[in-house]
């Protein structure tokens, strides 16, 4: 994650100063990985339940994900009191909006929304490491990846959080975007049957709980379609 | 209604003290305080929130920088028919057991009781803050009251609030209540880290006896079930937690309401092997 943003209490090295009080950080990580892949009429967004801080698991079941309606939602991994906040902001602008249009906000509008929110905290950032996934106004599959500070970025699949190093580079090998570099820019989207990225989605997870200590317990998954959400439940390792 | 204490400004968010906003008074009926130069903005227009505090002595605010008297573990439990919270009733300065009868487990109202580990004084302004609360709903006379997990939320929102202006509230606040026949069990940290689970501990109660908790709790567990695990995690905290005394409180809530035990204290026994001769099994030691 961002090593320039403090994250854990690091100990000491033995003589380097007695601990004379306790201290305190604004920020802390509580771990935890979100991934999401988008197809050409589905949406695959999976986070894990564990959270922890520091060596300890706090909870085995806290949910990261925030679902708007059945064509937007946001999961965020990092540090959860912001996370919480974060959630708590969006769902109440989400509901002015719908008070002023009388309809729900699409995929794209709560994209640019949440970059916003987080750029509004420039200089004392969420320490939330977002994605934004659902269907856009074509019923195609949309994934916006996010820097703790608002930058963002329309992608066809995304990986945040603390498993990210483990899972990004096994979707890209999986999956196989087009290059950014190729010009016009192509809007790329998963060619998997639906069923198939589930299995690549949860197979990630399980790897991930392998070597992540901050990734484990339980994985929630949410499929978007056309049809609505579906969830399911996968049970990773609780060491 | 009365007007409202001032715990709650409008300006600075829940849990900061202070005028509902940062000019309270409008132009001309009372002269301006005078602002030091670097808290206007350079455009000479008002600033529109600036701590009331720093205008109103002109010194910097004091932050809380390291906690002074405190308490250790809070414990929460749920089971079958409502929700145990247990603490020592220690108040430390740093390893002096300095007040050794304060009672952290408190009555928020009929369906929720709130315990706190960490700095006292800060958890009396919360009880403060909390009972201004109660003392609405009571005005309001309308039999309305505070649920467990709305009780949960404000302190999860104050805490944060707090550790947002760099002014921490050194707690780890542990929320049980009983509400439409459920139990409720939440914790808060002290920078706004919050969750909800059917066991829960503090500070070194989440290393002592979260794994105890682990092994033998089950949600339909009776009410001496529970009793009896409570007890069992609350003397492995007193054997290894050496900021913990053996002075104890039990806090209830279920359907009929909240009980708060009188302090006692739990049979110990020293005489184990390993207590009267700890470096037998560690080579090295001595």
């Amino acid at each position: 994650m961002a090593a320039s943003l403090p994250m854990r209490a690091t100990v000491p090295a033995a003589g380097s100063g007695v601990k004379q009080h306790a201290s305190w950080s604004p920020y802390d990580d509580n771990g935890g990985t979100v991934v999401a892949v988008a197809g050409d009429d589905y949406c695959v967004v999976a986070a894990s339940t564990r959270m922890s801080t520091g060596y300890s698991i706090l909870t085995r079941n806290k949910s990261k994900i925030l679902t708007f309606n059945p064509k937007c939602l946001i999961a965020s991994a990092g540090m959860q009191a912001d996370m919480e906040t974060l959630h708590k902001v969006l769902h109440s602008r989400h509901v002015t909006y719908q008070f002023n249009h009388r309809r729900p906000m699409g995929c794209q509008a709560m994209a640019q929304l949440l970059s916003n929110t987080l750029y509004h905290k420039r200089f004392f950032p969420y320490y939330t490491f977002n994605l934004c996934a659902g269907l856009d106004e074509q019923g195609r599959g949309a994934v916006y990846t996010y820097d703790a500070i608002g930058s963002y970025e329309r992608v066809g699949y995304g990986c945040q959080g603390s498993g990210k190093e483990l899972i990004q580079p096994v979707l890209d090998n999986q999956l196989k975007a087009a290059s950014p570099l190729v010009l016009p820019a192509q809007q790329w989207l998963s060619s998997l049957p639906l069923e198939q990225a589930v299995d690549l989605v949860k197979g990630a997870f399980v790897s991930a709980g392998e070597r992540d200590i901050y990734t484990g317990d339980d994985v929630e998954i949410l499929i978007l379609t056309k049809d609505g959400i579906r969830t399911d439940k996968l049970e990773l390792k609780r060491d | 209604m009365l007007p409202r204490p001032q715990s709650h400004s409008a300006a600075l968010g829940p849990g900061c003290t202070g005028p509902s906003l940062a000019n309270p008074t409008p132009l001309g009926l009372e002269p301006r305080p005078v602002r030091h130069a670097s808290q206007a903005p350079a455009c000479g227009a008002e600033a529109f929130v600036v701590d009331p505090v720093a205008l109103a002595n002109g010194q910097p605010r004091k932050h809380t920088q390291y906690p002074y008297v405190t308490g250790t573990s809070v414990l929460g439990i749920t089971y079958k028919d409502g929700v145990l919270l247990a603490s020592d009733t220690l108040g430390a300065y740093g390893s002096t057991k300095r007040y050794k009868a304060f009672e952290r487990l408190r009555k928020v109202n009929d369906a929720c009781v709130v315990g706190a580990s960490g700095e006292l004084s800060d958890f009396q302004f919360i009880m403060r803050l909390l009972e201004e609360l109660s003392d609405d709903d009571f005005c309001m006379d309308d039999g309305h009251r505070l649920k467990p997990a709305e009780v949960h939320s404000y302190l999860t929102r104050v805490l944060y609030n707090r550790r947002n202006k760099m002014d921490p509230l050194w707690n780890s606040i542990v929320v049980g209540g009983f509400y439409a026949g459920k139990p409720f069990l939440g914790t808060v940290g002290m920078i706004g880290t919050s969750y909800t689970d059917a066991h829960l501990a503090t500070g070194f109660g989440n290393h002592l006896a979260r794994p105890l908790m682990r092994e033998k709790h089950r949600p339909d567990m009776s009410e001496e079930e529970a009793t009896a695990l409570m007890h069992e995690c609350l003397k492995v905290c007193y054997y290894r937690d050496k900021n913990s005394i053996n002075r104890f409180q039990l806090a209830k809530v279920t359907a009929d309401g909240v009980s708060v035990s009188e302090p006692f204290a739990l049979e110990t026994k020293w005489g184990y092997k390993l207590f009267q001769d700890p470096a037998a099994n560690a080579v090295g030691t001595w």
